[in-house]
C-alpha cells in the first residue's frame, strides 16, 4: 500500500508549526497505524531528517498514551479503537491521510504530535480517589456490592484517560473523562463518604485547567476508544447539582 | 562476596510477623525530614510512593510516561491471586506459597514467597476499599477464576483489565498524596544514573524528556520500581518504552543482577505476522479456562480451515500430555509444548508458528453470551488485530516474551547490595524463581509497594535520621551528571548509518534464536560473540538524530538499546553457566523425556552477577537456596 501523509510538524511549544507532506510506500495492510508511523520515521532517519515525535507506549489500546487526530477524527475513523489498534487495512491504497495532534487549550503541544495532558492528572488529584490509607481497609467481602452496580462502575472505570473526548469536543471539554471517574466512585459504596466533596472539587479543577463546558453534542462519546457513555455526563450533572444544593462545601 | 539474604529466624509462618513486631521504626517527626526517591509508577512504584507518602516521608516519584497512570502494569489482563479461600475449595496461604514456589521450579526463597502469600490477602482488602471494581457474584461478593499451574480458584479480576483497575487504584492513592504535597511527581523524566556517596545510594540523575535538561535529585534512599527487561528481545508483550536502563545503571555501579536468564515466554500471544512488527499482544491466560489448545494430528492438515478438520484428527496436546492440569499447565510448560508441536511441522499458519485456541466447546456448553461476558474485550482485541472472529474460528496463538523473573538481587528487606538502594516489583528477582505463575505479578508488585517496602525501608532509614538533606552539589552528583552528559553526546556524535531500531531488532533476533524458549551451549557461546560484535558496531555506526536539549525520543531509545546490548550478553552468560533446565530456562542438553531436568545438587542457588566492565567476564556470586519447609521435587503436572 502507498499513502500520502500530511503530518503536523512543530519543533516545540513556541514554534508556530505547519503541515509537511510525505510519501510512504511498502505499507502492509496488517500494520497498525503506529507501525506505519514507524516506517515513516525509519525512512526519515535514513534521510537524516528529524523523525516525527508522537506519544505511544503499550500499543494494545490500554495505556492511553497514543493520541493522533487522523483525517479529522481523534484516534481515526474506526469506532471504539485507539490509534495503536487502528490497522492500515481500514484505509484505501493511495489515500491521503492528515495527521494532527490533540488540539485543546488545556493540552499544549510539546513537539509534533505529542501534547501535555497533565491537566487530566490535575483533575484526578482534586478528588478522584477514596481516602483510604494502606493497611486501614476492612475485609474485602464485608461490604457486598450488587453485581449490576459493580458492572456499571466498571463501565465507567474503563476510561483510559487518553483525552480523545477533549480533542473531539468543540468546546474542548473534559466532561466525559471527569464524569467517568465521578461515576465510577459514586456508584460504589466505597465512594460514598467523599461523594459530594469529590464532585465539587473535581469540577472546579476541570474548569481551572482550561477545559470548556459541555453542551451535549455527544462527539466525546462517538470518539471514545473505550465506549464510555455520555450518560455518565448526565450522572455527573445530577451529582454536581445535588452536591451543590445539599452540601456545605464551597463552590 | 558472601550474600546475606537476611532471612529472619523462626518458623516460616512467623517470620514476617516477628520481623514486623521487632523491626526498627522511624518516628513521624523524623519521617518528615527524610527524602525517598521512587523510580517508576507502575503497581510497585505507585503503591510504594503513595504508602511512603501516607507514612509521612518526603517522596519524589519519577516516570518516563506523560502520566503515572500509563505504566505498563496497566496492560495486565487476567487477574491477581490471593489466598482468600472465598470459594471454599481448599485454598490457604500455605497452598498459595507452595504453588508459587513449585511453579517457580524451586528457584525462589521460601521466606519471601511466604510473605508474598500472606500479603496477598490484605491486597484485595486494600484494592476494594480504594474502589477497584472487581468482578462480583449475584450476591454482591467477590468472584474468582482459575489460572495456570493451580487447582483452586483464587484469581480476582476486573473483566480482562485487572492490571488497569489495580493501577488506577494505586494511581488514585498516589494522586491523593501528590495533592497533599507528600509526593512530588516527575512525569516525562527518565533516570539515567544513580548517585552513590560513601557507598550509599543518595540520589539520581534524571533527564527531563521535554527539555532534555539533566537534573540532580538527592534523597536518603532510592527505590527502583522500574519493571522488567523483556524488550531486550525487541518483540515482546511489554510496552514500547519498558526498559532496563535504571536497573542496568545501578548494576554498573555495583548492584548485583540475579538470574538474568530467567525469562518468561507466555504461551498465548497473537503470532508475528511481518518484519515491520513493533510489538506482540498477549491474550490473557484466563482464556485457557475455557479455550482448548490444539493442532492437527497430521502435518498435511495444518493449513486446512479448522472446521474442516474432524475431531479425531485434532491433537489437544496439552490435555494429552498433562491430563491432571490439561490446558491450565504453567506458562513455561504450555509454551514449550507449543514449540514442540510446531517444530514437528504441525503449526497452523504459513510460517508454521501458531497453534489453535478453540472456544467452540465452551460456547456450546455455556452459550456465546457467557463467553462474551468473561472475555468480550479480549475477543474484540483479537478481532481488531487479527481480523478474524474468535467466536466462529479458533484463535491462532503462539508464545512470546512476556515477563522477566530475573532482576536486581535483593535481600529479605528488598534492599540491593548497595545500602539505601531498593528494588521492588518485576525489577527485583526475588519471588518467582525460574517461572512465574499467572496472576502473580500484580500480587507481587502490590505486596512489595503497599506492605513490604514501607516496613523494611525503615531498617535503613532509622539510622539516617541525623543525615541532613542530601546536597546535590556534592562531587559525586557532578561526576555522575557529567558522565551521563558524555554518554548522550557520544550517542549523538556517532552519526553513523543505521537506526537504533536496526540494532534493537538485530539484538532481538540473536536473543530469541539462541537465548529464547530453548538454549544450548554452542548457540549461547555463539550468541555472546554476536552480541559483542553488534555492540561494537552500534557504537560506531548508529545514527541518532537531533540534539540533547530537546524532546528527542530517538535519543531515549538509543540509550536504552545501548544498555540492552550489555544486558543481553549477561543473560547469555547466565544461561551458559546454568547447566540445568528449570522453569523458563530450558537447556536442550539437560532434559528427561523432553521435560526439563533440574539439577538441585549443583544449581540450587541464585546467580548474582557482579559487573566488572563492558565485555569482561562478570563475577558470579552464589546465594544458596535453603529449603526448610518443603522438599523440592520434580515438578509434575501430569
Amino acid at each position: 500500500m502507498k499513502f500520502t501523509l500530511k503530518v503536523w510538524r512543530q519543533k516545540n511549544a513556541k514554534d508556530t508549526g505547519q503541515f509537511e507532506t510525505y510519501n510512504i510506500s511498502e505499507v502492509e495492510n496488517e500494520m497498525s497505524f503506529l507501525e506505519m508511523m514507524d516506517v515513516l520515521n525509519q525512512q526519515l532517519i535514513k534521510e537524516k531528517k528529524d523523525p516525527v515525535a508522537f506519544d505511544h507506549d503499550c500499543r494494545e489500546g490500554i495505556c492511553g498514551m497514543c493520541s493522533m487526530v487522523i483525517n479529522g477524527h481523534p484516534h481515526g475513523h474506526q469506532k471504539a479503537t485507539t490509534t495503536c489498534q487502528l490497522h492500515m487495512r481500514s484505509f484505501k491504497d493511495g489515500d491521503t491521510i492528515v495527521i494532527e495532534p490533540w488540539r485543546a487549550k488545556a493540552f499544549p503541544i510539546l513537539r509534533d504530535l505529542a501534547v501535555d495532558r497533565s491537566a487530566l492528572d490535575n483533575i484526578i488529584q482534586a478528588g478522584g480517589y477514596v481516602s483510604v490509607n494502606t493497611g486501614s481497609a476492612p475485609e474485602a467481602n464485608a461490604v457486598p456490592v450488587p453485581q449490576d452496580m459493580a458492572e456499571k462502575a466498571m463501565d465507567a472505570a474503563e476510561c483510559i484517560g487518553c483525552g480523545a473526548c477533549v480533542a473531539a469536543c468543540k468546546n474542548s471539554s473534559a466532561m466525559l473523562f471527569l464524569s467517568a471517574k465521578v461515576s465510577h466512585l459514586a456508584l460504589l459504596p466505597q465512594g460514598q463518604p467523599e461523594r459530594k466533596k469529590r464532585v465539587i472539587s473535581m469540577m472546579k479543577a476541570h474548569d481551572e485547567a482550561g477545559f470548556g463546558s459541555c453542551t451535549n453534542t455527544g462527539a466525546c462519546e462517538a470518539y471514545c476508544p473505550k465506549g464510555i457513555s455520555i450518560t455518565n455526563i448526565a450522572r455527573l450533572n445530577r451529582e454536581f447539582l445535588s452536591a451543590a444544593l445539599t452540601s456545605e462545601y464551597e463552590l | 562476596m558472601k550474600l546475606d539474604s537476611k532471612i529472619p529466624a523462626g518458623r516460616l509462618e512467623e517470620k514476617w510477623e516477628n520481623y514486623r513486631s521487632k523491626c526498627k521504626l522511624v518516628s513521624p517527626a523524623n519521617k518528615r525530614r527524610i527524602d525517598v526517591i521512587v523510580v517508576g509508577s507502575g503497581l510497585a512504584g505507585a503503591s510504594a510512593a503513595a504508602t511512603l507518602g501516607e507514612l509521612g516521608y518526603n517522596v519524589k516519584c519519577f516516570c518516563f510516561q506523560d502520566s503515572p497512570r500509563r505504566a505498563h502494569s496497566i496492560a495486565a489482563q487476567g487477574g491477581i491471586n490471593a489466598a482468600k479461600n472465598y470459594q471454599n475449595d481448599g485454598d490457604s496461604i500455605y497452598r498459595l506459597f507452595y504453588d508459587t514456589l513449585k511453579g517457580g521450579d524451586y528457584r525462589s526463597r521460601e521466606a519471601n514467597v511466604h510473605r508474598l502469600a500472606e500479603a496477598s490477602v490484605q491486597i484485595i482488602d486494600q484494592c476494594v476499599a480504594q474502589g477497584v471494581p472487581f468482578a462480583r457474584e449475584y450476591g454482591g461478593l467477590l468472584a474468582n477464576r482459575s489460572f495456570g499451574g493451580v487447582q483452586v480458584s483464587r484469581t480476582f479480576y476486573a473483566r480482562g483489565q485487572t492490571g488497569q483497575q489495580l493501577l488506577l487504584g494505586a494511581y488514585s492513592a498516589l494522586s491523593r498524596q501528590i495533592a497533599s504535597g507528600s509526593v512530588k511527581m516527575y512525569n516525562r523524566h527518565e533516570m539515567l544514573d544513580v548517585v552513590l556517596i560513601d557507598g550509599k545510594a543518595r540520589g539520581i540523575i534524571a533527564r527531563n524528556l521535554i527539555t532534555g535538561e539533566l537534573e540532580r535529585h538527592g534523597a536518603h534512599a532510592v527505590v527502583l520500581a522500574t519493571g522488567g527487561y523483556s524488550n531486550v528481545f525487541f518483540l515482546s508483550t511489554n510496552a514500547m518504552g519498558s526498559n532496563v536502563t535504571a536497573a542496568w545503571k545501578v548494576h554498573r555501579k555495583g548492584a548485583f543482577f540475579a538470574n538474568p536468564c530467567f525469562t518468561q515466554i507466555h504461551p498465548t500471544c497473537i503470532p508475528v505476522t511481518g518484519g515491520y512488527q513493533s510489538k506482540l499482544t498477549l491474550m490473557s491466560e484466563s482464556l485457557r479456562n475455557d479455550g482448548r489448545v490444539w493442532v492437527p494430528k497430521k502435518k498435511e492438515d495444518r493449513l486446512k480451515p479448522p472446521h474442516q478438520i474432524p475431531e479425531e484428527d485434532r491433537d489437544y496436546y496439552l490435555e494429552r500430555m498433562y491430563p491432571a492440569f490439561g490446558n491450565l499447565v504453567p506458562r513455561d510448560i504450555a509454551s514449550r509444548a507449543a514449540k514442540v508441536v510446531c517444530d514437528e511441522g504441525r503449526g497452523v499458519v504459513k510460517s508454521g508458528y501458531a497453534v489453535y485456541l478453540d472456544f467452540s466447546d465452551a460456547i456450546k456448553r455455556l452459550g456465546k453470551s457467557v463467553i462474551a461476558s468473561r472475555y468480550g474485550n479480549l475477543f474484540d482485541m483479537y478481532q481488531r488485530i487479527a481480523d478474524d472472529n474468535p467466536y466462529e474460528t479458533p484463535m491462532k496463538i503462539f508464545p512470546a516474551v512476556h515477563y522477566t523473573m530475573g532482576g536486581l538481587w535483593v535481600d529479605y528487606d528488598l534492599s540491593t547490595n548497595i545500602p539505601g538502594l531498593y528494588a521492588i516489583g518485576e525489577a527485583n528477582f526475588s519471588d518467582h524463581g525460574a517461572n512465574r505463575l499467572g496472576a502473580s505479578a500484580l500480587m507481587q508488585g502490590l505486596a512489595d509497594g503497599y506492605f513490604v517496602l514501607p516496613v523494611t525501608i525503615a531498617q535503613f532509614l532509622a539510622d539516617e535520621i541525623r543525615t541532613p538533606p542530601i546536597n546535590t552539589e556534592h562531587e559525586a552528583f557532578k561526576e555522575a551528571e557529567s558522565q551521563v552528559g558524555q554518554q548522550l553526546d557520544r550517542l549523538l556524535n556517532i552519526k553513523g548509518n543505521k537506526s537504533v531500531d536496526d540494532y534493537h531488532m538485530a539484538l532481538g533476533k540473536i536473543m530469541w534464536d539462541k537465548c529464547g524458549m530453548a538454549r544450548n551451549k554452542q548457540g549461547l557461546i555463539q550468541a555472546r560473540k554476536e552480541i559483542q560484535a553488534l555492540r561494537n558496531e552500534f557504537w560506531q555506526n548508529v545514527y541518532v538524530p537531533g540534539t540533547q536539549n530537546e524532546f528527542n525520543p530517538e535519543l531515549e531509545k538509543a540509550g536504552r538499546v545501548a544498555d540492552y546490548l550489555e544486558l543481553g550478553e549477561l543473560m547469555v552468560i547466565d544461561a551458559l553457566n546454568r547447566e540445568e533446565s528449570c522453569g523458563g530456562h530450558f537447556r536442550e542438553e539437560f532434559t528427561d523425556n523432553g521435560e526439563a531436568l533440574r539439577d538441585d545438587e549443583n544449581f540450587n542457588f541464585v546467580s548474582a552477577w557482579e559487573f566488572t566492565g563492558t565485555g569482561n567476564d562478570p563475577i558470579l556470586n552464589k546465594e544458596a537456596l535453603v529449603y526448610e519447609n518443603i522438599k523440592p521435587s520434580t515438578r509434575s503436572y501430569k
